[in-house]
């Protein structure tokens, strides 16, 4: 162990909490928080939303991946601080009421998870993944949602579940046209 | 993680001012960072939060070349319509790195500033003369499979493990950088710095400097290029050896030639004057060959790493033939053609 000392910062001035607010699922928050919070531990400590899953906390499986303005991170290494005026999706705020979000039905449908840990992290990467769009063949699916990790292995559903979901929507994009 | 102070930088007057205060870091997509705060790795005692700051665009330059904005996304640059055209080797390089995810978080400016992997760098309790200067470097006689062949030193023998970067190398970008003293340009060469005697600084920013952009010039390499990235695992792994090529061709000779090696040294690997030993001559297998021995010249593994010489060796020579014949690596179907 290295002496405590060398662990103390420099210069510890700080003026702690920092004030922000952020629409979770679309309900506006105020917060004021140590700058030091991950949106992770905002999320599954101060608002108790635990879908959201802490698997490694350094950016290596994707268990805790949410949405933030569309998009899809890591949120064990965000400084909730740093995004103060966003819209964040989490696992809780798919499902439409009693109706769950097109990826829950197709997860399900598919056998698409084991134990379930890595699930929620799943199902929010592949509506990252449909955001983007550019993933259409299997191959593009797998490859793009490399940066999930499954434990128990269900990969091979997983990538059935998200196909059909991609494939849905681009049948509706057609209808639509 | 140890509490720190923050503050958001409302220009980059502002964020260099504070940036050179000791013990003072400056936060981009935090990838990198927040992971080695909680290891205790990085102990900052103040974070400049720089996302505020209008360093996102990606632009033509007037004379020909682009500029990609600092805190433009790793993921944005990749996708962005004229990287995808023009600069297609950056794109594969980008998409070959870390995850949809981190690629959505990290920055470009965040990205050539990333840490080693080295295993010891990050763990606390042992000695690492780039974390710790003069405290010794476990990776020497240790467990150093990850580690470089080139250009290392009996300090440290860590590598840079960016992916974008060797694209970056290939290409002679150039980095824009902001600070106390004023505005600077580096080239890409010089960028980066072998860890010699004082392995704990990865480049030759000065306290304070701020990346504010990246530029890649106007010479396009769009038909004979390839990254080529060999790793543990298919996906979400860091390269052992990756190999970025740029070639031109002319009348069935290499008329044009740069080759930077990922994952072997303390940064992108280039030898220009290998380079040009290999213009005029016809892209085939002795050329080849001939050129991967002068880029690997020197070469000496640590014991678990040694066979990186052999693979670095072969993937010189796959790339090149990929690039000459026009069929650069797929980034998603993995098979090497
Ligand atoms: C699990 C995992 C796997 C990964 N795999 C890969 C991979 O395969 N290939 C690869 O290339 N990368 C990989 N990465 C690394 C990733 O690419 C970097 O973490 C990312 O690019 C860093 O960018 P950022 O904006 O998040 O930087 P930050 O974490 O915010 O900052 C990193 C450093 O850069 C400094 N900095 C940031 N912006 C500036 C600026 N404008 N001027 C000066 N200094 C600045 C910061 O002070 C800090 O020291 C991986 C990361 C993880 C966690
Ligand atoms: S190789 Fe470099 S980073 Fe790794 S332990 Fe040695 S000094 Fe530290
Ligand atoms: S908990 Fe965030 S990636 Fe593992
Ligand atoms: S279902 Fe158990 S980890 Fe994926």
């Amino acid at each position: 162990m290295p002496p405590q000392a060398t662990l103390q910062p420099a210069a510890p001035a700080f003026d702690v909490k920092v004030d922000f607010s952020l629409t979770i699922n679309g309900r506006k928050h105020s917060f004021s928080v140590e700058p030091w919070v991950t949106l992770l531990d905002l999320l599954r400590e101060r608002l108790d939303l635990t879908g959201s899953k802490k698997g490694c906390d350094h950016g290596q499986c994707g268990a805790c991946t949410v949405l933030v303005d569309g998009k899809r991170i890591n949120s064990c290494l965000k400084l909730a601080v740093t995004l103060d005026g966003s819209e964040i999706t989490t696992i809780e705020g798919l499902a439409d009421g009693d109706r769950l979000h097109p990826l829950q039905q197709a997860f399900v449908e598919h056998d698409a998870f084991q134990c379930g840990y890595c699930t929620p992290g799943q199902i929010c990467s592949a509506q990252g993944l449909i955001n983007e769009g550019r993933a259409r063949t299997a191959a593009e699916i797998r490859e793009l949602m490399s940066g999930n990790l499954c434990r128990c292995g269900a990969y091979t559903n997983i990538v059935d579940a998200v196909e059909e979901v991609v494939r849905q929507g681009a049948l509706h994009k057609e209808a639509a046209e | 993680m140890i509490p720190f102070s923050y503050i958001r930088a409302g220009s980059a007057d502002e964020a260099t001012a504070a940036g050179k205060e000791p013990a003072t870091w400056f936060l981009a997509g935090g990838t990198n960072l927040i992971d080695l705060m909680k290891e205790t790795v990085e102990r900052p005692a103040r974070l400049v939060d720089i996302n505020q700051l209008p360093l996102d665009q990606i632009e033509t330059l007037p004379g020909g070349g682009l500029r990609l904005g600092a805190l433009a996304r790793n993921a944005d640059t990749a996708y962005h319509p004229t990287v995808e055209a023009d600069y297609p080797l950056l794109a594969s390089a980008i998409l070959a790195g870390a995850s949809p995810q981190l690629r959505n978080a990290a920055t470009n400016g965040g990205n050539i500033n990333q840490r080693t992997r080295c295993y010891y760098f990050y763990d606390v309790a042992t000695p690492c003369n780039k974390r710790e200067p003069g405290s010794g470097c476990g990776a020497i006689n240790g467990v150093n499979r990850i580690h470089a062949i080139l250009g290392a030193s009996d300090q440290c023998i860590a590598t840079h493990p960016s992916d974008m970067c060797i694209a970056l190398a290939a290409l002679d970008a150039t980095v824009q950088v902001t600070g106390p003293a004023g505005q600077r340009s580096i080239p890409f060469a010089d960028y980066h710095r072998l860890p010699g005697d004082n392995p704990s600084k990865d480049n030759t920013l000065q306290p304070g400097e701020l990346v504010t952009a990246i530029d890649l010039p106007d010479g396009k390499f769009t038909k004979n290029y390839t990254y080529l990235k060999l790793r543990d695992r298919l996906s979400y792994a860091f390269a052992l050896v990756s190999v970025a090529v740029a070639m031109k061709l002319e009348g069935g000779a290499i008329s044009d030639l740069r080759v930077a090696l990922g994952g072997v040294a303390h940064k992108p690997w280039r030898r220009p004057e290998a380079e040009r030993q290999l213009l005029g001559r016809a892209p085939d297998d002795a050329a080849f060959s001939e050129f991967a021995d002068a880029l690997l010249d020197g070469a000496v593994g640590q014991g678990e790493n040694d066979f990186k010489i052999p693979l670095a060796r072969k993937a010189i020579q796959r790339a090149l033939r990929q690039a000459a014949a026009g069929t650069p690596q797929s980034q998603v179907d993995k098979r090497i053609a």
